[in-house]
C-alpha cells in the first residue's frame, strides 16, 4: 500500500513537473498554442466527469457553461474597458455566472432521468446558441472581439499556459476531493441506483444539484480563459456542439467517472483533434477520423483506458502471483504514467 | 394577403406531418432497443441526397425512387444496427449508443460535405413549384402530396404494429424484452428490422422535406435531429401517438410564431416549449407516468 502511494505520489509529481517545464523546453508557438488548448481540454473534461462521470447523467450541453464563462469575460472585458492582465481576473466571475445559470438549467433538467437528461442538455444548448445568435448585447453573429495583448510574440502564450495548468490542477483536484467524499459518494449511489439512494436517505435531488453547478463553474472558468486566449467569441464558438461531443469522447476514452481518465483523454485526444485538422486541410476528412475514432473507441474501449488498464493490470499480478513468483524490485520497469494513474481508482474504490 | 395566420397554421399541419413520420421511426427505434439514434437527422439528410441524385442524374420521379430509395435506406439502417449498435453491451449501453450514433452522424455529414459541397440543395419537380390556391395563398402541391404520403406511411406502420404478426413481435419486445425472449420472440431479429424501418422512413421524410423545406445542405442534420429530439421527448419517448401529435402541435407553433413574431426567434419558442412542458410534465405530453425510469 505504501509502495502504492509511493508511486502514485510520485508519478503526479513528475506529470506535473514535465507539464511546467514544457514551454521552457518547447519554444514552438504552434506547439505551444496546442498545449493551452490541450491544458484548457483537461480542465473541462474533469469539470464535466465530476457531475457526469460520478453521477451517471450525461450532459452533452456543457458547452452552454463554456459559452456562458466565455461571454462574461467578454461582456465585462468590454464594459470595464479592461486590457492586460487584469482580464485574467475576471475568469472567477466567469465560474460564478456559469454556476448561477446551472441552476435553471439544473433545475429543469435534473427532473428527467438519463435518456431525456441528455436531450433536454442538447436542447438547452440550442436555445443558448441561439439566444446568442439573436441578442443585440451579445454582439449577435459578430460576436465579441478583446484587443490583443502587446506581449512579446515568443512567450506570448506563456501566461494562458500557466493559468490553464492552475486549472487543470484545480480541476483534477477537485474531482479527486469530491471521489473521496461522502459528497462523492452520494453521487456514485446515484449513478449506481438512484431509487435505492433515495432510499437510504441521500438527497439525491439536492446532491446532483450541487455536483452540476461546480461542474458548470469549472467549465464556465475555461470558457472564459478561452475567450481571452483566443481574443473572439461567437455564437458558434462559444456555443459549440463539438465541444459537448468532445468532452463526453475525451471521458469515455480515458475512463468515465475515474481521476486519471479524463486527463489521459484529453491529453490523447485533443493533440490528435489538433493535429488531424492540421493534417487534412480539408476539414471534412478531419471530421470523418473523428467520428471513425470515435466509433473504434466505443466499440474496442468502451469502458475507457484506465478501467480497462486497472483490470490487466489486476489480472497480471493475480497470474504472477499464482505462479508463486516473487515481485521484482522496486525499480519495475513499467512505472511509465499510465499504471500509477490506473491504480489510484483502486486506492480510491 | 401577405403571410397569414390561415397559411402559417396550415403549413404548420402539413409540415408537421412529414416530421411526424420522422418522429415516429425515431421514436419506434426508441422504444424497442431503448435507444436514441441521433444519427435520424442526417440520415434524412442522406435520403434527400439519394433522392436529388436519383431525380438529376436519372431523372425518376421523386415519389417514384422512393422505390429506392426506402429499400435503400432500410439496409443502411440494418447495417448500422448491426455494425454498431448490436456489439454495445453494458450498464452504459444506452449512453454509449447515443455517442455511437452521434459518431455514425458525423461521419456520414463528413462523407456527404466530400460528395456534395456544402451549398443549399433543392429537390425539384413540377408539383414542388406549382400551387393550389387556397384561403387566398398559393399552397405548393408538394406539401398535399407530401403530408397524404406520411399519413399513408404513418397508417400502414401503425396497421403493421397493431395487426400483424410482426407487430404484436415489436410490442412485446417494446413491454418487456426478456418476456418476449421467453415466449420465443427472435429478440435480435425484431430490432434489427426495427432500426431498418425505422430508418427507412426517412427515405420519405427525407424527400418531402427536401422538396419542400428551404433548401438541405450535410449541416441540416443538426437543425433536424435537434427538432425530432425535441418531438419525441414531448410526445412521450416511446409513444407513436404522442410524436404524432407533438410533431404538428411543434411545427404548428413553430409557424405561428414566425408569422407573428419573427423567424430568428420561433427556434427558441420551439425549444423553449420542450422546456416548459417538461417542467411540469417529466414524461411528456402523451408519456406514461415514469415511463423506463431507469
Amino acid at each position: 500500500m505504501n509502495r502504492k502511494t509511493a508511486l502514485l505520489a510520485g508519478g503526479t509529481v513528475l506529470v506535473l513537473a514535465v507539464i511546467a517545464v514544457f514551454p521552457l523546453v518547447v519554444t514552438n508557438t504552434l506547439d505551444t498554442e496546442f498545449a493551452v488548448l490541450t491544458l484548457m481540454f483537461v480542465a473541462a473534461v474533469a469539470g464535466w466527469n465530476l457531475f457526469s462521470g460520478y453521477s451517471g447523467y450525461i450532459s452533452l450541453g456543457h458547452a452552454v457553461f463554456f459559452g456562458v464563462g466565455a461571454y462574461t469575460v467578454a461582456l465585462l472585458t468590454e464594459h470595464w474597458h479592461l486590457n492586460g492582465g487584469q482580464i485574467f481576473a475576471l475568469i472567477p466571475l466567469g465560474a460564478l455566472m456559469a454556476a448561477v445559470f446551472a441552476v435553471p438549467v439544473g433545475l429543469i433538467a435534473l427532473r428527467v432521468r438519463r435518456h431525456t437528461f441528455v436531450v433536454i442538455t442538447i436542447a438547452v444548448f440550442f436555445i443558448f446558441q441561439l439566444m446568442a445568435y439573436n441578442f443585440s448585447f451579445t454582439g449577435g453573429t459578430d460576436g465579441i472581439s478583446t484587443p490583443f495583448f502587446s506581449w512579446s510574440p515568443a512567450t506570448y502564450n506563456n501566461p494562458f499556459y500557466y493559468a490553464a495548468f492552475v486549472l487543470a490542477v484545480a480541476a483534477v483536484a477537485l474531482g479527486w476531493a469530491i471521489r473521496g467524499s461522502r459528497f462523492g459518494l452520494q453521487l456514485l449511489a446515484i449513478r449506481d441506483d438512484e431509487d435505492r439512494a433515495r432510499g437510504l436517505g441521500v438527497r439525491t435531488w439536492r446532491v446532483k444539484l450541487i455536483a452540476f453547478m461546480i461542474s458548470a463553474a469549472v467549465v464556465g472558468a475555461v470558457g472564459g480563459l478561452w475567450f481571452i486566449f483566443i481574443g473572439q467569441v461567437l455564437p458558434e464558438t462559444g456555443f459549440d456542439p463539438i465541444f459537448d461531443l468532445s468532452v463526453a469522447l475525451m471521458a469515455f476514452l480515458g475512463g468515465f467517472g475515474t481521476i486519471a481518465g479524463p486527463v489521459l483523454g484529453a491529453l490523447i485526444l485533443e493533440p490528435l483533434q489538433q493535429y488531424v485538422s492540421i493534417e487534412f486541410t480539408n476539414g471534412y476528412i478531419g471530421e470523418v477520423f473523428l467520428g471513425l475514432l470515435f466509433l473504434a473507441v466505443i466499440l474496442f474501449l468502451p469502458r475507457g483506458i484506465v478501467p480497462t488498464g486497472s483490470e490487466r493490470l489486476t489480472a497480471w499480478r493475480a497470474r504472477r502471483q499464482r505462479r508463486g513468483q516473487p515481485a521484482p524490485g522496486p525499480g519495475r520497469p513499467a512505472a511509465a504514467a499510465a499504471p500509477p494513474q490506473a491504480t489510484s481508482t483502486e486506492t480510491v474504490r | 394577403m401577405g403571410r397569414g395566420l390561415y397559411e402559417a397554421i396550415t403549413d404548420g399541419i402539413l409540415g408537421g406531418g412529414v416530421y411526424a413520420l420522422m418522429a415516429v421511426g425515431l421514436t419506434l427505434i426508441f422504444g424497442v432497443l431503448d435507444i436514441i439514434n441521433i444519427a435520424q437527422g442526417i440520415l434524412v439528410v442522406l435520403a434527400a441526397y439519394l433522392s436529388y441524385v436519383l431525380s438529376v442524374h436519372l431523372h425518376i420521379d421523386l415519389f417514384l425512387g422512393l422505390l429506392i430509395t426506402g429499400p435503400a435506406m432500410f439496409v443502411i439502417g440494418i447495417a448500422i444496427y448491426w455494425a454498431f449498435i448490436r456489439p454495445l453491451r453494458g450498464r452504459e449501453r444506452t449512453s454509449m449508443s447515443l455517442l455511437a450514433s452521434y459518431a455514425v452522424a458525423i461521419i456520414i455529414e463528413g462523407v456527404l460535405y466530400l460528395i456534395f459541397g456544402s451549398n443549399d440543395q433543392n429537390l425539384h419537380a413540377s408539383y414542388v413549384t406549382s400551387a393550389l390556391k387556397l384561403f387566398g395563398f398559393y399552397l405548393p402541391y408538394i406539401y398535399l402530396y407530401g403530408f397524404a404520403l406520411a399519413v399513408a406511411l404513418v397508417a400502414a406502420l401503425y396497421l403493421t404494429l397493431y395487426r400483424t404478426q410482426f407487430g404484436r413481435s415489436v410490442r412485446a419486445t417494446m413491454q418487456d424484452r426478456t418476456a418476449a425472449r421467453l415466449i420465443g420472440i427472435d429478440v435480435n431479429r425484431v430490432a434489427a428490422i426495427t432500426f431498418g424501418i425505422g430508418v427507412a422512413v426517412t427515405a420519405a421524410g427525407g424527400m418531402v422535406f427536401g422538396a419542400t423545406g428551404g433548401g438541405f445542405s450535410p449541416n441540416t442534420g443538426y437543425d433536424l435531429i435537434s427538432r425530432l429530439l425535441a418531438i419525441i421527448i414531448l410526445g412521450g419517448l416511446g409513444s407513436i401517438g404522442g410524436a404524432m401529435v407533438a410533431a404538428v402541435f411543434m411545427i404548428t407553433l413553430e409557424g405561428v410564431v414566425d408569422w407573428f413574431w419573427s423567424p430568428s426567434w420561433s427556434v427558441v419558442v420551439f425549444y423553449a416549449a420542450l422546456v416548459l412542458v417538461l417542467a411540469f410534465r417529466p414524461a411528456g405530453l402523451l408519456g406514461h407516468k415514469a415511463a423506463r425510469a431507469q
